[in-house]
């Protein structure tokens, strides 16, 4: 311990504290000052960024004694007096705030470049928050609020919001309010889950594999035991309850006993005083292993050759083969004049929410908590829940699971983490117990997006119309289950595309192998088809000789048309509309319009790709979500639902959802999310689905608070209940009106209840084969992608995207443009940046600075156009957004490499390399990524 | 995690030894830690017992001119570089390629001397210090010393000095003069690691009439475990007329000469082999259009 003086927002401190803290952890642990997040602990993510003597520094790599003397300013220092600061208030208006885990660092980074330079443009406001990461907003809104909080430094007042239109906006529907928390996620009083930490709290660690493949021999933890400081160390022979999990099939060990099946596997869990000696444990725990024959890619996993990584499992390590059938397919290609059939591939993608795993278990009887609690920022609470009571040998009822703030998850955070581990840790020594998974560590962990090899052959006739798609698909599942068996169906129903295919015969195998798992990701598989679909539409359209535009045209879904899976769709179908807008920006309002052109040596091209995406589980899933909804005697009314807002703004769609129904202002609602003691279960947030299906629950059960509302009033003010009406908190009636708080209490002092509950069921959907409704919604999109290649050095830049999203309805416009920015840019990455490397079973992506996402300094053009077909059961007529706007993109930016060199890219994302080499040579096709060059 | 025990802040070269000796190799040498502190955490390295800051020293952090010399202390910040007038207009490949190291908050803490002590063989600072024929100021073994930057690079990652024992104290060398200007160029790829295909640096002096090269040097990197001048490259220019036919013939005898290798997961032989054509020819063109003008003004600072 030494003393450290150093000076924190404009107050000084003498700490003593060890000399080997950092900067972040200084003001994290020692100060309380939570609102300085740590991303990566590498220096790569930019999300620690305080600023020291003015100069913004990444905190989780600068020491906190080369702070000594000097001033240190963070997120909580940017407010005073509770005025915010106009940085937090531009973030706020302009939509910039989504997750909220990066919101801090893009601030600070913003106020130091605000400081020097009092008017940036695009390219300053670029270059100073290059290596801040943000994965939710696409940093539109953020230049946006950038700009405009100069603006407003310099005394010329804020800039416009970039509002999008909408039709038939109501009292709060279709209004861009303010999504929930945001008023703390500026400030830095927002906690996540590592931001909570408790009376004698322990710190866990777990070892993770050392062999992708391997059987365990042995396992003695007794010297890690032995070590001081070390509380608890658990193996499988620990596992109170079923050594397993597993959201669809439960394959997945909570600690491996006998097996281990990737470098991500658990096969022990410490828990400790202090992190450094749960670190140090981990290195005392003796496992002995035989390594096995490493299953490294689906098609050996396919061959006789390779081992079975799951005996129970009935198919061996086909994990599942997904089958549609439709029409004749051999009839289908008979009739076709044209046919392409091509093989792509997509790399394995990893999410890289900027928020690392956390949870932390609190046993039985501390601070109040009556039963053992799981603090976790978690997707799909209530299946958490179920999974760790299985595995502790509980009743579900004594568990309790509550949900913090998320940052960001985009799929990754659906399956078990440490959720399990914490609780155990917390029975064990009963004591709190937090367990942060490192960047490394949750990159080797979580379930990450498939990597698939896609052939795929379509015909069509010499007018312009499909007649036949065969494919066969094969998805690396990896080392467990997870969502596999749903992502890849998803990907075989979509990969007709948003057309009119009446021939298909698509199978799909997903194989387990040595990989880590393969799960839900935005787009849950679509993304991959939609790239093979969208690059053979366009070399279909070249081969026919039609417009591409065109060619979607003729086969686009619309209402009375069928899909692959023999779904009529009978409502809602946007596609046309979305081409329509985006020809329109792209072509018409373009005198000069061209497909390609050249400039010196950098050449310029348009592409063009839509897509569709199921909104909800579908396939015969019942697709429920419950709410509860009460008003208080404060005139407030709170909406209480267990599902997650990971920061795409479910909290805000609920509480405008039971703003618009009680027609209260929307300032009055508050919004209690995923406490599996408080909230009533609204499924997993996956599928596109809570806006759906959570936001119709808070309709309808707002709405039957209001009934009972109305009986009462109708009571209390002694009027025929029909007549009544609400208006802005009041329920009035020919000049009488009553305050809502009023009546809450005449009701209480009446016996009777405020608050209502209700499980909505979304309509029934069919299981694939039985030609049903798979789905009860569909949003579609098209998008149009402007490039710029360098003919000398083959480098791809894109340079605007156009968007046409069909959601339905907007129910907050501004926050949906956010996650339509947002989707295009990760989408972006998909194509042009991330692959997640792994070699035989071993990641060679182990660290974030190996995995390169999209930055500011990638951030398009983009003009956003919502479109609102909408559909009559979604709340208002919404129906998804947040996978749809991610899904084309990817063949968008491909079709127009094509445009802009005559090289047709086979293989994500696109490699540079191979790219201007097959421009020297001639060659017109690549099927080579980045990641192949060896 | 903990990575070091103990961190000290010497005001003055003598401490910085004083401590290192009494550490006896169980202390490293730190600046702004953007490479060392996230080393240590990827577990490259031992914990340290402790670590020596020298960014306090002022031998370290001064920038001085001398008639047409330039003194860079070895703990001057990226960020710092960028900053400098006269780095910008009489060592503009030097401005050029700290300000597309890292992000703003790498080049606000990460030093020039950093940059040399790591000896990666493409370390963008590095590349140019080695086009402007630098020297690097040393206290090695005790013993101040001034060597030539070339000599600082010994193996991959590995240079002249023990970071246990040893400081770099500054650069010095001579700006630019008329009729003299650089660039620096690099190719990075949009995947994986943050490290370039292929970086170069130019320094050219043309003759008074300003109609042919008078001298040259060129650094390509990374073309080998440490950095290095293309000689017989620059041996071509060297007589000849500043015109794109010269530029063109010296491209031929580079893609001769210079044999880049596959790099797995960075790129292939081939694929840069075209990069060397093209680095050399954008930079010799930017910097003999800047001998001729005399005006330099960097390019693509921040966002490369």
């Amino acid at each position: 311990m030494s003393k450290l003086n150093i000076t924190v927002n404009g107050q000084i401190h003498h700490l003593d504290v060890p000399e080997s803290r950092t900067l972040a952890q200084v003001l994290r642990y020692d100060l309380g000052l939570t609102g300085t997040k740590i991303g990566c602990e590498e220096a790569e993510c930019g999300i620690c960024t305080v600023l020291v003597n003015g100069t913004p520094v990444n905190s989780c790599i600068f020491p906190a004694f080369k702070a000594q003397g000097r001033e240190v300013q963070t997120v909580e220092g940017l407010a005073h007096d509770g005025e915010l600061h106009p940085i937090q208030q531009n973030f706020i208006e302009h939509g910039a705030v989504q997750c909220g885990f990066c919101t801090p660092g893009l601030m600070m980074t913003a106020t130091a470049l605000l400081n020097e330079n009092p008017d940036p443009d695009d390219h300053a406001i670029k270059v100073a928050l290059k290596d801040t990461y943000c994965r939710c907003t696409g940093y539109a809104s953020v230049i946006a609020a950038i700009k405009s909080a100069a603006s407003e430094m310099r005394g010329e007042g804020p800039l416009p919001v970039n509002e999008p239109d909408v039709s038939e906006p109501m009292h709060a529907i279709s209004r861009s309010v303010p999504p929930q928390y945001v008023r703390e996620k500026v400030t830095g009083a927002a906690k996540y889950t590592d931001d909570y930490c408790f009376d004698g709290m322990l710190f866990a660690r777990t070892l993770r594999a050392a062999y992708p493949h391997a059987r365990i021999l042995s396992i003695n933890t007794e010297k890690a035991k032995s070590l001081p400081g070390v509380v608890a160390v658990l193996t499988h022979a620990d596992v109170p309850g079923e050594n397993l999990h597993g959201l669809v099939y439960r394959d997945w060990p909570v600690l491996c006993g006998d097996v281990v099946r990737y470098i991500g596997d658990a096969v022990a869990i410490v828990a400790a005083e202090t992190e450094d000696i749960a670190a140090e444990a981990l290195k005392l725990i003796e496992v002995e292993y035989e390594p096995l024959l490493v299953v490294g890619d689906p098609k050996f996993a396919h061959s006789p050759e390779a081992p079975v990584l799951h005996p129970n499992h009935p198919t061996g390590n086909l994990l599942k083969h997904i089958k549609v059938r439709h029409g004749d397919i051999e009839q289908g290609f008979a009739q076709a004049d044209y046919i392409v059939e091509r093989e792509y591939r997509t790399p394995t993608v990893e999410h890289a929410f900027l928020e690392p795993e956390c949870s932390i278990g609190i046993p039985p009887g501390v601070e109040g908590h009556e039963k053992l609690t799981i603090l976790v920022g978690s997707q799909i609470p209530y299946q958490d829940r179920n999974q760790i009571a299985l595995a502790l040998g509980l009743p579900e009822e004594k568990v309790r699971v509550i949900g913090t703030l998320i940052g960001g998850g985009f799929g990754g955070k659906e399956d078990i983490t440490g959720q399990i581990h914490v609780a155990m840790l917390a029975q064990a020594t009963g004591r709190p117990v937090k367990m942060l998974y490192t960047r490394q560590e949750s990159l080797a962990v979580h379930p990450k997006r498939h990597a698939t090899i896609i052939r795929m052959k379509t015909g069509a006739t010499k007018d312009g119309k499909l007649v036949a798609v065969e494919a066969e698909l094969y998805g690396d599942g990896g080392a467990y289950a997870s969502l596999s068996d749903k992502v890849m169906t998803r990907a075989t129903t979509h990969a007709t595309g948003p057309y009119v295919v009446p021939n298909a015969k698509i199978d799909c195998y997903a194989m387990y192998t040595n990989n880590p798992p393969s799960g839900a990701f935005r787009g849950f598989g679509v993304t991959q088809s939609a790239f093979a679909v969208e690059s053979n539409m366009d070399m279909l359209a070249e081969m026919i000789g039609i417009d591409p535009i065109e060619f979607r045209r003729i086969n686009a879904q619309k209402v009375g048309t069928t899909t692959a899976t023999g779904q009529v769709l009978r409502e809602s179908v946007g596609l046309l509309e979305t081409l329509s807008h985006v020809e329109h920006d792209m072509v018409t309002s373009d005198g000069d319009f061209r497909w390609a052109w050249r400039d010196g040596h950098k050449a310029y091209a348009w592409g063009l790709a839509c897509a569709y995406k199921n909104t909800g589980l579908g396939g015969g899933a019942p697709d429920r979500a419950e709410a509860e909804v009460e008003a208080f005697e404060d005139g407030s009314v709170e909406v209480r639902v267990a599902s997650a807002d990971m920061g795409q703004g479910l909290a805000h769609v609920v509480a405008q959802c039971t703003a618009e129904e009680l027609k209260l202002p929307y300032n009055r609602v508050r919004v209690l999310l995923c406490d599996t003691d408080l909230t009533p279960n609204g499924g997993p947030t996956t599928a596109s689905r809570q806006t759906f299906v959570s936001g119709n629950a808070a309709r309808v059960t707002s709405a039957l608070l209001r009934e009972a509302l109305t009986r009462s009033a109708a009571e209390f003010l002694d009027v025929p209940p029909e007549t009544l009406y609400y208006e802005e908190g009041l329920l009035r009636h020919n000049g009488k009106s009553v305050e809502l708080g009023q009546l809450v209490g005449w009701m209480k002092a009446n016996g009777l209840s405020s608050k209502v509950r209700h499980e909505y069921h979304a309509p029934a959907t069919q299981p694939l084969g039985t030609g049903g409704d798979m789905h009860f919604a569909f949003s579609y999109a098209t998008q149009a992608a402007l490039v710029e290649v360098d003919m000398e050095t083959g480098a791809v830049k894109v340079l605007k995207i156009i968007a046409g999203t069909d959601i339905g309805r907007a129910i907050n416009p501004l926050m949906l443009q956010g996650q339509v920015e947002g989707g295009i840019v990760m989408a972006m990455g998909n194509c042009l940046t991330e692959s997640y490397i792994v070699e035989n079973g071993i990641p060679w992506t182990n660290l974030l600075s190996r995995y390169k996402m999209p930055s500011i300094k990638h951030a398009p053009e983009i003009i956003s156009h919502l479109i609102e077909d909408r559909v009559s059961t979604g709340p208002y007529g919404a129906k998804g957004v947040g996978e749809i706007c991610s899904i084309n993109t990817s063949p968008a930016i491909c079709n127009a490499i094509y445009h802009a060199t005559g090289v047709r890219i086979f293989s994500l994302p696109v490699d540079q390399d191979a790219l201007l080499r097959a421009i020297r040579a001639g060659q017109t096709e690549v099927y080579t990524a980045w990641h192949d060059v060896r | 995690m903990k990575l070091w025990n103990h961190y000290h802040t010497p005001h003055s070269i003598d401490q910085a030894l004083a401590l290192l000796n009494q550490y006896q190799g169980k202390a490293k040498v730190v600046a702004g830690g953007t490479d060392l502190i996230v080393e240590l955490r990827e577990g490259h390295h031992p914990i340290q017992e402790a670590l020596i800051d020298v960014t306090q020293i002022p031998e370290l952090t001064r920038l001085t001119t001398t008639d047409n010399e330039i003194y860079v202390g070895a703990g001057i910040t990226h960020s710092e570089i960028v900053k400098s007038a006269v780095l910008a207009a009489r060592a503009t490949c030097l401005v050029e390629s700290c300000g597309v190291i890292g992000g703003p908050q790498v080049r606000n803490v990460g030093t020039l001397g950093g940059n040399v002590a790591h000896a990666l063989p493409a370390g963008d600072g590095t590349t140019s210090l080695v086009a402007l024929d630098a020297e690097a100021e040393i206290v090695m073994n005790g013993q101040r010393r001034v060597v030539p930057i070339l000599e600082m690079f010994r193996g991959p990652g590995q240079s002249l000095i023990d970071s246990t024992r040893d400081v770099i104290i500054g650069f010095r060398f001579a700006l630019c003069g008329d009729n003299e200007a650089t660039a620096f160029k690099r190719i990075m790829r949009p995947q994986g690691v943050a490290l370039p295909i292929l970086g170069c640096a130019t320094w050219v002096r043309l003759n008074p009439a300003q109609t042919h090269f008078e001298v040259a040097r060129l650094s390509i990197t990374p073309l080998g475990p440490t950095p290095g001048r293309a000689a017989e490259v620059e041996d071509v220019l060297i007589g000849q007329p500043a015109t794109d036919i010269t530029i063109e013939h010296a491209i031929e005898t580079a893609l001769q000469i210079l044999k880049p290798r596959t790099s797995k997961y960075r790129a292939t032989g081939d694929y840069r082999k075209e990069m060397i054509a093209v680095l050399l020819r954008r930079t010799l063109q930017l910097a003999v259009q800047r001998a001729r003008t005399g005006q330099a003004i960097p390019e693509g600072i921040g966002m490369e």
